[in-house]
């Protein structure tokens, strides 16, 4: 192989194995991530300087894991770095067996399993702020550089590499276990999980800031994640649940912006352009969810309103009573005026604008609402189909202002454009 | 990006010949390996092309069908993957990870294709084109009510 070919394939090693390495590495420190990815970090350099010459092994994993085990082996020998946390690995490897390698191919597919399972949790611990959990999850589950999670999130290197070293410390001197939480308190951690996959996957899909609309590679990756937890805890609905609103929702991606960047509405969208490979999954992973049973969780509510607009043909033969029932459900599960303003929506749809607007109008002096551009959107929506042009383009001039990013603001600014006419 | 993984037939493929118990064990600790990385979107088996017909187009606005088989080994299909990946260079190595045939001497390779997505298209599907689709998908949907 060539150079760059070379380079390339470790690149791709790298995204393939990484997860797994780190997961492995972190269980050898007893949870130290700091440590873990300072040796994974090291077994990429030796792959890097070893593989051009040898061409990639067989077993790219066992290499890298092995590798890295005696690297700690190595550096406690030297006593080069008199680090106490180098010098207690490397005591701990001195007395297991020698051939490391021989060990990790006699791990069980499940212990990797556990592993990897530990190392979300880990990463997706309550103890930490939200954005230090998705950073830190991007940087060692997604196999993503710095480069590319602070490209993903317009933020400044530092920004993020500072997050991720802050993160990893807190969980240090926090002592937090490197283990799949117990029964009792699996509920609340894996609620963390979640939070932390959706909100990448949102990252991607409706990019807060910026004036790109979607970023399609942190949607793939929460979709990656989701998936994987998907068989590391098949008997969770919500886990399914999630998968199913991802691959539904992905479903409209190539979709929901016309060829001038715009974005397009879901009942406008061309259906016959959805991917229905990703809408199937999605179905799939709903129909998993629901057979394990009511009441039906969060995710699995919203995996169901967006099942409702991917089985229907056309726009107009949305089932809009089925979705309001939805949105009552959703409300009581998880309440939010963000529900009640979808909710809200989806009863102008199934029984008038008139019972709509009453309903939106309830949320006017809501605190949590009064910088969220959809409020004053729909409100102008609303008022439009019911020909109160003046009140409408008024909201829509609202909207505008609060729109987060240069492309929904424009949208807003023609929709009240329409109303002067 | 999506990408479909085809695997090329052999002449065991073709003679119908199901792999070795080991293969087949092989090949399903590789699919579960695909799965549990979240890429693998679907992925198939196909018959041999003794089963297979083709419908090939004339110039003269004509079609004919040839049954199966058909000749040509090599260029023929015996399965396919679809992968949601990074780039290619993923792909390529998830490909390199497949259980090899070689082993028992059947002759093999893959070839890995990204799938056009819409960008690709550009402005080439025309509201017309559109409004097509949209009535064929719905003469589809009421067949199968």
């Amino acid at each position: 192989m060539t150079e760059p070919a070379i380079s390339r394939s470790i690149e791709a090693v790298w995204r393939i194995e990484s997860t797994r390495l780190i997961a492995g590495l972190a269980r050898f420190t007893g949870g130290d991530l700091d440590q873990a990815e300072d040796l994974a970090q090291d077994a990429l350099l030796a792959a890097m300087e070893h593989w051009p010459e040898t061409g990639v092994p067989a077993n790219p994993g066992a290499w890298l894991i092995s590798t890295a085990k005696n690297r700690a082996i190595d550096r406690h020998r030297r006593g080069r770095n008199l680090d106490d946390k180098y010098q207690q690995i490397g005591r701990e490897t001195e007395t297991r067996t020698d051939s490391v390698e021989a060990e990790v191919e006699a791990r069980e597919s499940d212990v990797v399993g556990d592993d990897v399972l530990s190392l979300i949790f880990t990463t997706c611990h309550p103890l930490l702020s939200r954005e230090a959990r998705v950073a830190l999850t991007l940087r060692l589950l997604g196999g993503l550089t710095t480069e590319e999670i602070d490209r993903a999130f317009l933020a400044p290197k530092a920004t993020i590499a500072q997050r991720i070293t802050r993160a990893k410390r807190t969980l240090a001197e926090a002592k937090v276990p490197f283990e799949v939480p117990s029964e009792e308190d699996l509920e609340r951690r894996l609620a963390s999980v979640l939070e932390v996959i959706y909100l990448i996957f949102n990252e991607g899909y409706s990019a807060a800031s910026g004036d790109d609309w979607m970023r399609p590679e942190m949607c793939e990756e929460a979709m990656r994640l989701g998936r994987t937890l998907a068989t590391l805890l098949p008997d969770e609905p919500e886990v399914h649940g999630l998968v199913a609103l991802m691959e539904i929702q992905a479903s409209r991606m190539q979709t929901r912006v016309n060829s001038r960047g715009e974005p397009v509405l879901l009942l406008d969208q061309d259906r016959g352009r959805w991917d229905h490979l990703l809408i199937n999954r999605g179905l799939a992973a709903l129909e998993r969810s629901e057979s394990l049973g009511v009441p039906y969780g969060p995710y699995t509510l919203q995996a169901a309103i967006a099942a409702c607009h991917a089985r229907a043909v056309t726009a107009s033969d949305t089932d809009w009573k089925r979705i309001v029932a939805l949105y009552d459900a959703l409300a009581e599960a998880q309440p939010s005026p963000v529900v009640e303003l979808n909710r809200a929506v989806a009863v102008s749809m199934a029984y008038g604008p008139e019972e709509g607007l009453k309903l939106v109008d309830r949320l006017l002096g809501v605190t949590e609402l009064s910088g969220y551009h959809f409020l004053p959107g729909v409100r102008g929506d609303l008022l439009q189909k019911l020909g109160r042009y003046d009140e409408a383009k008024l909201e829509f001039e609202r909207a505008a202002d609060l729109a987060g990013n240069r492309v929904e603001r424009e949208v807003m600014l023609a929709r009240a454009g329409e109303c002067s006419t | 990006m999506k990408v479909m993984v085809l695997v090329k037939a052999n002449e065991a493929s073709e003679a119908g010949e199901m792999p070795s118990e080991e293969m087949l064990t092989q090949m399903g600790a590789y699919n579960e390996e695909l799965v549990n990385a979240g890429i693998m979107l679907a992925g198939d088996g196909l018959h041999p092309s003794v089963k297979g017909a083709r419908v090939n187009f004339h110039a003269d606005g004509g079609t004919t069908v040839t049954d199966g088989p058909f000749a040509e080994t090599k260029e023929l299909l015996a399965g396919y993957w679809v992968w949601q990946v990074k780039d290619m260079d993923e792909a390529i190595e998830w490909a390199r990870r497949m259980p090899n045939p070689e082993a028992e001497g059947a002759e093999s390779s893959v070839e890995i294709r990204p799938v056009f997505t819409e960008e690709d298209f550009g402005d080439a599907l025309t509201p017309d084109l559109k409004a097509q689709e949209d009535e064929l998908r719905r003469r589809v949907e009421e067949q199968q009510q």
